[in-house]
């Protein structure tokens, strides 16, 4: 239904386009110059710890935060200097920053009002229609719930047909289940208007569920940029590996090149990638970071070693830790090459000798392994602090 | 003598009956009302019991005083005085209005734009309490004296040209004019303005403001449609503390008005203090109070604050 005032509204190209867009406060770079652009019509997030920039990189795209430096084109316009009332954008803040003195239909209609549309009364209806809060409009914010809220601040911003909807955390202050059903929620009315968005979100499972396209962000720098599906397949820092999901890193040594496949030793073992997802120059003897992420690998107890297939790349280690998680059991392996080797295994059937202190055997295709730089923090990116600054230096 | 020593032995057995250690907490609100309750009594409740029955009293000094419920003394007050409960209205709301366009500015600026000078400029706004009233009311009459400063830069600006035709002022002159009051009453009560806006100015979440902005609100806008609606409670707490004292007061018009520009608070003060006429200055205290009482519950109604956050 709103699909003809969208399409009027964003004839004229509606790419977002940040070129050398840096801030900085005082000594302190928030955001290093930092291009990207975000295809009209996509879902686009930008994903990082707390205080990566992320935020303050959608800000300046508002119009909230002056860039340092660099400037923000949407479609053919350029609205680096132009104050955020008078820019084509509208925000879904934090905290919803919902108006307290006035009920859900004026806070909706508040938009439209400052730009003088005089009859709101259909538009305003339809909108609290698809964020299903019709029955509420005369309610004051603090009557609603969260969930509620956080919908009229979707609506609120969505009325205005923006060429692009900036979301800042939106589902931050709900539950878990609440969120879930939000994301979803968020997803089909981005189907249904066909705008852009941009989400920011340090909540890696949420920018994988939404988004068509994910900016991992780490110390105002954008790390690496893709479809969700592809940054966690083909990761290219430790950052991003440790981020998305978890990623067995082990140090290895470059021995050979086999047609387009290179060969590494890591503690003894022999391990074999394609050269193609190995994004470290792989020169032999040098070093470089062998990935594979813990769902790829099978377990085998060491008394059955004779049945794993030839070519797969193998580890042999001792079980350390389970731990049965309903769907799947997360084992801990310590092997030579690294101590805490993670190997989640789906629970079809259930070796029971796969316990702590049994001696196994790890084994993965060479195809689900991926090769990193490894002059990097190997921590960057996990949960610890220590992890995140070391990724900062880096 | 013997009653007051009879009477607490048979409270204090029954009291650990009547109260076992669990419920202890029962009373302790009424315990911590006490003290105000009996302050209240004897500082307002009384006094106030007292001047309604001498409101009503007929008599003279040297016969003695009776309550003869002589409710003529009101009629007669009121009659008598009431361009004096205009101009006091008049002034107030004078002065009232010109605290709300100065202070509004300045709490806005303390509570958003002062950075690290927010303390600074709070305490600049107190210290004039430092300094007894009376000293700065009169410290007003030098400021405004004839051929001052003040005076001269007004005549030759020809503010007073204006004033004087307005009635604010008379030739060239400022002090012992309405003008003079006024701005007595102004001074002395911009605080209570600025200090009720400044706290329901700081309460306004700044992402409201972002949010407006972000909604196509220019900044005057935001302040039309945000910022002031978020801070009634402040204009309307503030206009009450400046406008009901500022009503009631004798001080300014006393110090810096004339005999034309007295307000009932002069009347009550001489006809209590010179005249010695305590029915009629009691009866005009009742009628200034209930008139206040009046306008302040309409003026809450219709600014309709109890509907604020």
């Amino acid at each position: 239904m709103t699909t003809n005032t969208t399409k009027n509204q964003t004839d004229g190209g509606g790419d977002v386009r940040l070129a050398g867009i840096s801030k900085t406060y005082g000594s302190f770079t928030a955001v290093h110059p930092l291009d990207l652009t975000v295809p009209q019509g996509s879902f686009f997030a930008l994903l990082g710890a707390s205080g990566c920039g992320k935020t303050t990189t959608l800000r300046m795209i508002a119009g909230l935060e002056e860039p340092s430096g660099g400037t923000v084109h949407l479609g053919d316009q350029d609205v680096t200097a132009l104050p955020p009332y008078k820019r084509p954008v509208n925000t879904v803040f934090q905290s919803y920053a919902l108006f307290p003195h006035l009920d859900i239909y004026e806070n909706v209609a508040f938009g439209l009002r400052r730009r003088g549309i005089k009859s709101v009364k259909k538009q305003v209806g339809e909108m609290l229609d698809l964020v299903q809060l019709g029955e509420q409009a005369r309610k004051k914010p603090h009557q609603l719930s969260g969930g509620q809220q956080q919908r009229v601040a979707v609506a609120r911003a969505l009325i205005n047909h923006p060429k692009v909807l900036l979301l800042d955390e939106p589902l931050g202050a709900l539950d878990l289940k609440l969120r879930r059903q939000m994301q979803l929620e968020l997803k089909r009315i981005q189907t249904e208007v066909g705008i852009t968005f941009v989400h920011v979100t340090h909540d890696q499972e949420e920018a994988m569920t939404m988004a068509d396209q994910v900016a991992v962000m780490n110390a105002g720098r954008v790390e690496q940029l893709g479809a969700p599906a592809d940054l966690y397949e083909n990761p290219r820092t430790t950052f991003v590996a440790n981020f998305l999901g978890t990623s067995n890193l082990v140090e290895a040594e470059v021995d050979s090149r086999s047609g387009d496949d290179v060969v590494v030793k890591a503690a003894g073992d022999k391990l074999v990638l394609p050269g193609a997802r190995c994004s470290a120059p792989a020169k032999t003897g040098g070093k470089v970071l062998v990935g594979v992420r813990p769902e790829k690998i099978s377990l085998t107890h060491a008394d059955d070693a004779g049945a794993i297939p030839e070519g797969r790349n193998r580890i042999t280690g001792r079980i350390a830790n389970t731990s049965f998680i309903g769907v799947s059991t997360q084992y801990v392996v310590d092997c030579a090459a690294c101590p805490e080797f993670e190997v989640y295994a789906q629970n079809i059937d259930r070796d029971p000798r796969l316990a702590p202190g049994a001696e196994v055997v790890l084994h993965w295709s060479p195809a689900h392994t991926f090769g990193l730089d490894a002059d990097q923090s190997v921590l960057a990116g996990t949960m610890g602090d220590a992890g995140v600054a070391e990724g900062e230096a880096a | 003598m013997s009653t007051l020593t009879e009477a607490p032995p048979p409270l204090t057995p029954a009291a650990p009956e009547q109260t076992p250690p669990r419920k202890r907490g029962r009373w302790t609100p009424y315990w911590l009302l006490l003290p105000g309750i009996l302050w209240l009594v004897v500082f307002f409740a009384a006094p106030m019991v007292y001047q309604a029955s001498t409101s009503v009293q007929t008599g003279s000094l040297e016969e003695g005083y009776k309550v003869t419920w002589h409710f003529v003394t009101y009629w007669d007050a009121v009659s008598e005085y009431w361009p004096q409960f205009l101009r006091s209205v008049a002034y107030a709301a004078s002065a009232t209005v010109l605290c709300l366009l100065l202070g509004y500015p300045l709490a806005y600026l303390i509570a958003f734009r002062a950075g690290r000078w927010r303390n600074l400029i709070m305490i600049l706004v107190i210290a004039p309490f430092f300094t007894s009233f009376l000293i700065r009311t009169l410290a007003w009459k030098t400021i405004l004296a004839d051929g001052g400063p003040v005076v001269g830069a007004l005549n030759t600006l020809h503010v007073l040209d204006v004033t004087s035709w307005l009635g604010w002022t008379s030739g060239d002159r400022v002090l012992a004019t309405p003008l003079a009051v006024v701005c007595g009453l102004t001074y002395n009560f911009l605080p209570f303005m600025i200090l009720p806006l400044y706290t329901s100015l700081e309460r306004i979440d700044g992402r409201l403001h972002e949010a407006a902005g972000d909604l196509y609100a220019k900044p005057s806008t935001v302040f039309r449609k945000v910022t002031f609606p978020l801070s009634m409670p402040g204009v309307v707490s503030g206009t009450l503390l400046t406008f009901i004292p500022a009503t009631g007061d004798y001080v300014n018009a006393s110090l810096l008005g004339s005999a034309d520009t007295g307000m009932i608070g002069n009347v009550i003060q001489s006809q209590f203090l010179r005249v010695l006429d305590y029915p009629t200055a009691a009866a005009l205290s009742f009628v200034l109070m209930a008139a206040i009482l009046a306008m302040v519950t309409f003026y809450i109604r219709k600014s309709g604050t109890e509907d604020l956050v």
